[in-house]
């Protein structure tokens, strides 16, 4: 007879809020609490700036006042916070704006790709702005994008000049102090020209006249040809080579015979 | 027979201490005389396994093990089904792929389980007591000993290897010359010409027009724009007979610095034209090629251990296990405005070598 109210309050105390997944259960409305919150806002500054249609200097040059001007000055003369955008031109703003690296989120070793902040238009005022104040490297013409060229000679190019960095497969490599070569699977073909022609942040310059337009949608082309492609050499890895292999192999390879052999000379019971 | 390594010392050199100093220990002086001999333990107590008790277990793990052959003989006729419903399609690698994989996996599954079965089999079912097997001698028995003398000895007669001393010492002779051809063969696998001068010049040499690489076109000094990076080779190496040879040695990463940035040491002031620089390629820690070059900070990295060279100060390693800057090369522009080298590195490029001098 003692035990039963103590049966009876120990079942009580598992309901309600002491119940095990009421921690669960708070997660999952905090998490959701969070999000939405976050997509709602999200959503709401979009429809705010998408009434911005039809890309014009005037449109991109409010759009640099609002959004670009803190750090790159109104002038586009640069502060202590960002460089000097006088004669970066179109191509740079296509770049750094159109992957979502600029606005920049947070400094650090280097501008993180992120969702894109504008819509195409937007990105079109911003860079038509910016290209009107200096000459700069120009957005590439249609023609060099459309991945129609030699994937035999763009890779070799690409050997040659990218694969030091990027990988011989594009999956990116690492630089010094934090930096890196991010990877280059189905990266917009006007993103990969532009980068070529800037050479955006540890980047080096890649002009027209030492790999010619032409080149470039060789290039282009032998990236679309790799996204195309499927790996046939089984599951890839992420492609960074002997590390990640290497560290697979002694992990699970090693572990399985480990595993094998304790099994092979523990006693049955 | 057991006890052969044990308690009679019957070996000649035991035999000749024994002999000298008697049965008697050595004595100890005044160390302590440890008895440190493992005693052998015996083996454990045989603990009964549960299908050693349970008659229905036994049935069990019978019934698992043959399970598990039942299994294999599945993968094995997977492996021919799947060799057939996917087969190779001529330029189709994804077919390639998916074929290869399902048939390892089937072939995988009926040898695996095979072995799986039968050590489970083993562990499980048969009889779990622990035994010892003693090792034999290697020494055969004296009638084994007599007749492979007499064998020999026979042998030696019929054939007259001993008696007949012209043939014997004739086909020593044969034997000791017979390698001969392989050492004159192999002599010529060594570098025919000095491997010291080949290490230290490269095709560089005053006139030698930069050009980019894969295709050899020159490049003007106006062409490379503050911030590139070209990735060089010397005119004429198309042509050159050992092609990869030269180009492992003088591949060059050709970059535009603002004159300002460079830290020009004295007797290198006209090495570069307005900022223009050319290095060394080729790692001088062991050889990779240095081509990772950070715009920003104008840091070259090797990829393969992680060297680091500052452009601005010459190259000087600031990181990793190089010990020596990348070798430059003086450049400078021809008549035309193409970028030309004023002479060979001067020093040899890539990693050290025995006679290199410091």
């Amino acid at each position: 007879m003692a035990t039963k109210p103590a049966r009876q309050n120990r079942r009580q105390r598992t309901t309600g809020r002491r119940h095990p997944l009421a921690t669960v259960a708070l997660i999952v409305v905090g998490l959701l609490a969070t999000g939405g919150t976050y997509a709602l806002f999200t959503t709401s500054a979009t429809a705010e700036t998408s009434a911005a249609a039809g890309a014009t200097v005037q449109d991109g040059s409010k759009l640099f006042a609002a959004n670009c001007a803190t750090c790159h000055g109104l002038n586009l003369q640069g502060s202590t916070q960002g460089p000097s955008l006088l004669g970066v031109g179109a191509a740079s703003v296509d770049f750094q704006v159109g992957t979502g690296r600029m606005p920049l989120a947070a400094t650090g070793p280097q501008a993180e790709k992120k969702p894109v902040q504008f819509t195409k238009e937007q990105v079109s005022a911003l860079a038509q702005y910016v290209a009107s104040k200096a000459p700069g490297p120009a957005i590439a013409s249609d023609k060099y994008l459309q991945g129609n060229g030699n994937a035999a000679e763009g890779a070799e190019l690409f050997r040659i000049n990218c694969a030091m960095c990027h990988n011989v497969a594009g999956a990116g490599g690492a630089l010094t102090e934090g930096k890196y070569a991010p990877p280059l699977a189905n990266i917009a073909p006007n993103h990969v020209y532009d980068a070529m022609l800037i050479g955006p942040q540890s980047m080096p310059v890649f002009n027209d006249k030492n790999i010619t337009p032409e080149q470039k949608a060789n290039i282009i082309t032998y990236l679309k040809y790799l996204d195309n492609t499927p790996s046939v050499g089984g599951f890839g890895l992420g492609n960074l080579g002997p590390v990640s292999e290497g560290l697979f192999i002694w992990i699970f390879g090693l572990g399985a015979i480990v595993a094998i052999t304790i099994w092979l000379t523990a006693r049955s019971n | 027979m057991v006890n052969d390594h044990d308690d009679t010392p019957d070996s000649s050199i035991v035999g000749t201490t024994v002999e000298k100093y008697g049965n008697n220990p050595p004595p100890a002086g005044t160390a302590v005389v440890v008895s440190d001999r493992i005693q052998n333990p015996g083996f454990e107590p045989y603990r009964p396994r549960v299908a050693d008790l349970d008659p229905a277990v036994e049935k069990a793990q019978e019934r698992r093990v043959s399970a598990l052959f039942f299994v294999s003989i599945i993968g094995s006729v997977l492996a021919v089904a799947v060799y057939i419903a996917f087969p190779i399609i001529p330029g189709d690698m994804e077919s390639v792929r998916l074929n290869n994989l399902l048939l390892g996996i089937s072939i995988a599954l009926g040898l695996l389980a095979i072995g799986v079965g039968t050590v489970h089999w083993s562990k499980s079912l048969m009889d779990g007591h622990d035994m010892v097997e003693q090792r034999h001698g290697t020494r055969g028995t004296d009638t084994t000993r007599a007749k492979a003398v007499e064998v020999f000895t026979l042998g030696n007669k019929e054939s007259g290897f001993g008696r007949r001393t012209l043939i014997r010492n004739t086909l020593i002779g044969a034997l000791v010359v017979s390698p001969i051809p392989a050492i004159a063969l192999f002599r010529d696998l060594a570098p025919s010409e000095d491997p010291v001068a080949q290490l230290k010049y490269t095709m560089w040499a005053k006139g030698v027009r930069l050009t980019r690489d894969p295709s050899g076109t020159p490049i003007k000094a106006s062409e490379v724009t503050l911030g590139s990076a070209f990735h060089v080779i010397p005119d004429g190496l198309e042509q050159s007979e050992h092609k990869l040879e030269e180009k492992a040695k003088a591949a060059v990463l050709v970059m535009r610095l603002k004159p300002a940035d460079l830290n020009v040491s004295a007797g290198r002031e006209n090495w570069n034209y307005e900022g223009i620089i050319a290095y060394s390629k080729i790692c001088t820690h062991v050889g990779c090629p240095v081509a990772l070059y950070e715009k920003q900070t104008h840091h070259l990295l090797c990829p393969c251990h992680q060297s680091q060279f500052d452009i601005t100060r010459e190259a000087a390693v600031i990181f990793g296990p190089a010990k020596r800057p990348l070798p430059q090369l003086p450049i400078t522009v021809d008549a035309e405005g193409y970028l030309v080298a004023q002479s060979d590195f001067a020093e040899p490029v890539g990693p050290s070598f025995w006679e290199r001098k410091l």
